[in-house]
């Protein structure tokens, strides 16, 4: 288990590194733990709960039971009055009063890294310009000075991690492949005492290397890296990705799982200020035994966004974070010889709670039997109703978090990039989200 | 045990024995030859690219900076074309090595020395095919690198190359140059013609039409016509289980190329078509070969442009032109003419080889200046990098980086002559490392930013604690035992992980560093032999035994606080350390 002991560097050994470095602590000391702001003057977070490989929306948000399409899963009623989920997801079924829920997301992408590009970023993959995640906006946008940890953050081992893309690498997320267990490469393995010396050492050796070169400094952001990461080694602001104080009911209502132990990191990062994370749980490209693959999965899912939510909320937290539960699509109607179910990027759902999201708004509607036709590739796909593009969700959750969807940026191959690509649908805020958005 | 069994263990550790023993003896390492030959001889192309460039330079009013010493060009060359600095080893003979021409005398050396085709094919693999992983069973990048590598080695003249890529047939395991055409196989949906039109006009015309894939180019003269047109050459290719060949008929139908607008049901026929200059184009063979040969036709300078500038772009981290693969049009007007042209045209002249090309550029002025100017003027510093009138400071990639870290750690060069188990902790440490660091990916050449994840990687990570480490095969503790004096220790680590000696004030701290760690150490043994336990920590001739500089180098053993003053393998380590972290390791000077 993490924690930040003996080998760790103390705060004082780092800051008198970093004056051996050279380097002006220019950045305002640590205040109070941001989760002291609650409510709507908090800035907003983004948690991205990412369901890899795929997510079945028949086994979870969208399930048909009694169809051809529906397989064998039963569906079951919710807090929200004439809302059904799947079985599988007990606790969620209790909690969706509380959300959003879209059954008409559609892709354009029914390949796994091409899916996952364009889920993540809102653009289709495309081989002259990398688009950044969503995350990776916010944290651009969000800036906030206090925070010494990483403001985009990836817990759980996804291949496809959210990027910085044409923002710039320092974007990208900062990985932890297993939460509240580990944190890599944040013990320096030696004293303080050494570490100090070993900074001298650098201190000398980055001083002679700008000498007769007078924007080393600034263009390779040597020293300021190093300082940059020497603090964060030091910061108490470390111990968000710890879960050592708390209490085991908590721990265990999120579930002993990697996911669930995100989730708890999760909530604990957006409390100290964290911009965005993305939690991702793995398992879901069941091409074979979809149902029983779909509900191993839910049944990590289910525990762990529930409690988050009733976390979130507990905490008046959930008006200034967004939790979004998303895939990179969903799967086909048909069930495969293989009692699997394939890629199917037509529609899929997505679950949005939170910051300025309604609460138990449904959008969408997708048709209960399609039978074999709808696998059949050479026939035009019959289309959900009311859909909603990924473009469009993401317009509209930068809007929620105040941010200019459509504000330019000049990318690094000179040209100009709006950060999504469709207006917001506004009618999945709340009223007075939306009319702060419009105004 | 039965005398059977006895044969069998002899027979497999023979066996064993014999595989790492021809694994060992890959091929006699490359000499560099002792004098240049007449053919060798570039001093005339090489003076109108200098002639060029000085022109610039005066034209802009820039004192170009003055030349680096030879072994940071060294140090240069070796990143460029094997991706590691060069070993302590090497560059001891090279500094052995007095005359007046050893740097074009070694760069012929290097280029002949087995690492250049096998690191620079995968550079050029990326530009061609990226780094999805595409269709595994169709798609072998592993055979179009080798092929590459073959061609580099033999430096097979680059339009032949390009035409085999282009236009080759065959199947994707034996004919390596398939794998660029296979690469755009999509399941279920075939040959992606888009994609391939993309990457040919991208990798061998160093210009982007890909958005013309949907609309006219917004800057530039590219129509939506013209990439279609360009796409429908790819028309007629196909993957069958024989390979990939072009076929004129498929159900008893002319196969064309057919493009289905938005909201339309059915596609419009789209023929082939180039949109400059037709009569490039030969009329025989397939749809391919002819867009073969109007990509590589001797007047097509976009050709021999995207080429100089692509080199150009992997020999100094940064392409004269940035994108490297954005070009304007070339100009009409020969008054308009800018580098490109000038290597484009002497790359041609000399048979369109590589080679050539890779030693122009080194031996330009521009590749021979300093990055280091006498001067405390900001602005004028990077006006001057920006023309190229001082070397411009590239962060290295991270292929680089790990390279040069796990050559950093041996003191004998890692390539085909090192042992089988050598190779393999680099390989398998190279892959592991680039996962933790972030693969460069497609567009290596794209500038980016060091990370906080990185800088803690390279503080932290388990590679620098592995490589730094001072035990006897390590270099780190060869340094520190057969160094002789602290003054030559110093340098011999100056030299392993930086390619270059020691400044004064560095010498000095360092040596006085170890000074201090002697002293120290001589005093904790004093104390040690005086309360009996002295035995266990030091040699009976009072000298530091080599087991306590591999135990007290430890990184895990210390104690928060403490401050016991630190062994020397412990001052060497953690002058390993610095070096690793110094901004001199990870930056291209």
């Amino acid at each position: 288990m993490f924690r930040p002991d003996t080998r760790t560097v103390r705060r004082r050994g780092a800051l008198g590194m970093m004056a051996a470095l050279g380097l002006s602590v220019s950045l305002p000391g640590m205040s109070a733990r941001a989760a002291a702001r609650r409510k709507e003057e908090r800035p907003r977070s983004l948690i991205t709960l990412w369901m890899n490989g795929g997510q079945s929306q028949l086994e979870t948000w969208d399930p048909h039971p009694d169809t051809p399409s529906g397989g064998q899963v039963k569906s079951i009623p919710t807090s929200q009055p004439g809302l059904q989920i799947s079985e599988f997801l007990p606790q969620m079924a209790e909690q969706m009063h509380k959300v959003t829920l879209i059954r008409s997301l559609t892709s354009l992408e029914g390949d796994h890294a091409r899916g996952a590009a364009y889920v993540k970023t809102g653009y289709r993959l495309e081989p002259t310009l990398v688009y950044p995640a969503l995350g990776a906006i916010a944290a651009h946008q969000l800036p906030d000075p206090k925070v010494e940890i990483p403001q985009h953050v990836a817990l759980g081992a996804d291949n496809f991690f959210p990027r910085g893309g044409y923002l710039g690498n320092e974007w990208d997320a900062f990985r932890v492949f297993d939460p509240g267990r580990s944190l890599t490469n944040l013990r320096a393995g030696v004293s303080d005492e050494r570490l100090q010396q070993r900074v001298k050492g650098l201190d000398l050796v980055s001083r002679q290397f700008a000498k007769a070169r007078p924007t080393a400094d600034r263009d390779t952001q040597h020293a300021e890296t190093v300082r940059r990461a020497l603090k964060m080694m030091s910061s108490e602001q470390l111990k968000a990705f710890e879960l050592d104080d708390e209490p085991s009911v908590v721990t265990r209502a999120y579930g002993d799982t990697r996911f669930g132990r995100g989730c708890l990191v999760a909530r604990r990062l957006v409390e100290v200020g964290v911009r965005a994370i993305e939690v991702s749980l793995n398992g879901f490209d069941t091409h074979v035994n979809n149902h029983e693959g779909q509900k191993t999965q839910a049944e990590i899912l289910d525990p762990a966004f529930s409690t988050l939510l009733t976390e979130l909320q507990d905490r008046d937290l959930l008006d200034s974070t967004i939790v979004l539960c998303i895939t990179e699509f969903g799967r086909t109607p048909r069930i495969n010889p293989a009692k699997g179910r394939d890629h199917w990027p037509h529609w899929f759902s997505c679950v949005v709670a939170g910051g300025g999201f309604r609460s138990g708004l449904v959008v969408g509607e997708t048709p209960a039997d399609i039978g074999e036709d709808g696998s059949d590739r050479d026939k035009p796909k019959p289309k959900p109703a009311d859909p909603i593009t990924v473009p469009q969700l993401y317009a509209t959750i930068l809007q929620a978090m105040g941010i200019s969807w459509d504000d330019e940026i000049i990318t690094p191959i000179g040209r100009p990039m709006r950060f999504a690509d469709a207006a917001p649908e506004t009618r999945l805020l709340t009223e007075g989200r939306a009319a702060e958005v419009i105004s | 045990m039965k005398p059977l069994a006895v044969v069998f263990c002899l027979f497999v550790v023979g066996l064993l024995l014999f595989l790492v023993i021809k694994a060992g003896e890959a091929e006699a390492p490359q000499r560099a030859p002792a004098k240049l030959s007449t053919e060798q001889d570039i001093d005339e192309s090489v003076s109108r690219v200098n002639q060029w460039l000085r022109q610039r330079w005066s034209d802009e009013g820039l004192e170009p900076a003055g030349l680096a010493d030879d072994l940071t060009v060294y140090r240069r060359l070796s990143l460029a074309l094997h991706g590691t600095v060069p070993s302590l080893e090497e560059i001891t003979t090279f500094m052995a090595d007095t005359s007046t021409d050893r740097i074009e005398r070694w760069l012929l050396k290097m280029l002949a020395d087995r690492r250049f085709p096998e690191y620079f094919s995968d550079r050029l693999a990326r530009v061609l095919t990226g780094v999805e992983e595409g269709q595994f069973v169709i798609f072998r990048r592993d055979r179009l690198r080798d092929w590459l590598s073959d061609q580099l080695a033999a430096d097979r003249p680059w339009n032949e190359t390009a035409t085999e890529l282009i236009a080759g047939d065959g199947l994707w395991t034996s004919q390596g140059n398939a794998n660029f055409i296979t690469a755009a196989f999509v399941d279920k949906e075939g040959l992606d013609e888009n994609k391939l039109a993309g990457r040919t006009v991208r990798a061998f015309l160093g210009q982007r039409i890909d958005c013309a894939q949907c609309h006219d180019h917004p800057f530039d003269s590219w129509k939506q016509q013209d990439f279609e047109g360009l796409a429908a050459f790819y028309g007629q290719a196909r993957v069958t289980p024989g390979g990939v060949i072009d076929r004129l008929m498929e159900e008893k139908k002319p196969i064309e190329f057919e493009v289905i607008d938005p909201g339309e049901e059915s596609g419009r026929v789209v023929p082939p078509r180039v949109p400059f200059h037709e009569e490039w184009i030969t009329t025989e063979g397939s749809r391919r070969q002819q867009l073969a040969s109007w990509v590589t036709h001797p007047e097509n300078r976009r050709f021999d442009r995207a080429i100089a500038n692509r080199i150009w772009g992997l020999m100094f981290g940064r392409s004269w032109y940035d994108p490297v693969d954005d070009l304007r049009h070339p100009e009409e007007n020969p008054e308009d003419e800018d580098l490109l042209d000038v290597l484009g045209r002497e790359f041609h002249a000399h048979g369109s080889r590589l080679h050539f090309l890779i030693r122009l550029i080194a031996q330009s002025d521009a590749f021979r200046l300093s990055s280091e100017v006498p001067l405390a003027d900001e602005e004028l510093y990077s006006r001057m990098s920006r023309e190229w009138a001082v070397f411009p400071l590239v962060r290295l990639r991270p292929e680089q980086m790990i390279g040069s870290m796990f050559q950093a750690g041996s003191v004998n060069t890692i390539d085909q002559n090192s042992n089988l188990f050598v190779r393999f902790g680099r390989f398998t440490n190279e892959s592991d490392f680039l996962k933790q660091y972030g693969d460069a990916a497609d567009d290596e050449l794209l500038q980016q930013s060091g990370t906080i994840p990185q800088a803690l990687l390279r503080m932290n990570g388990k590679f620098t604690r592995g490589l730094t480490e001072t035990g006897p095969f390590s270099a780190a503790g060869r340094i520190m035992r057969f160094s002789g004096d602290d003054e030559s220790l110093v340098q011999n680590c100056f030299l392993a992980c930086l390619t270059r000696h020691p400044r004064p004030e560095e010498r000095a701290f360092f040596v006085a560093e170890l000074q201090q760690a002697g002293t120290a150490e001589v005093k904790v043994r004093k104390e040690a032999l005086d309360d009996g336990t002295g035995t266990l920590l030091t040699g009976a001739d009072g000298t530091p035994a080599d087991s306590t500089a591999t135990t007290a180098a430890g990184e895990d053993n210390q104690q928060n606080g403490t401050s016991e003053p630190r062994s020397r393998a412990e001052v060497v380590r953690d002058l390993y350390w610095v070096l690793f972290n110094s901004p001199d390791f990870s930056w291209n000077r």
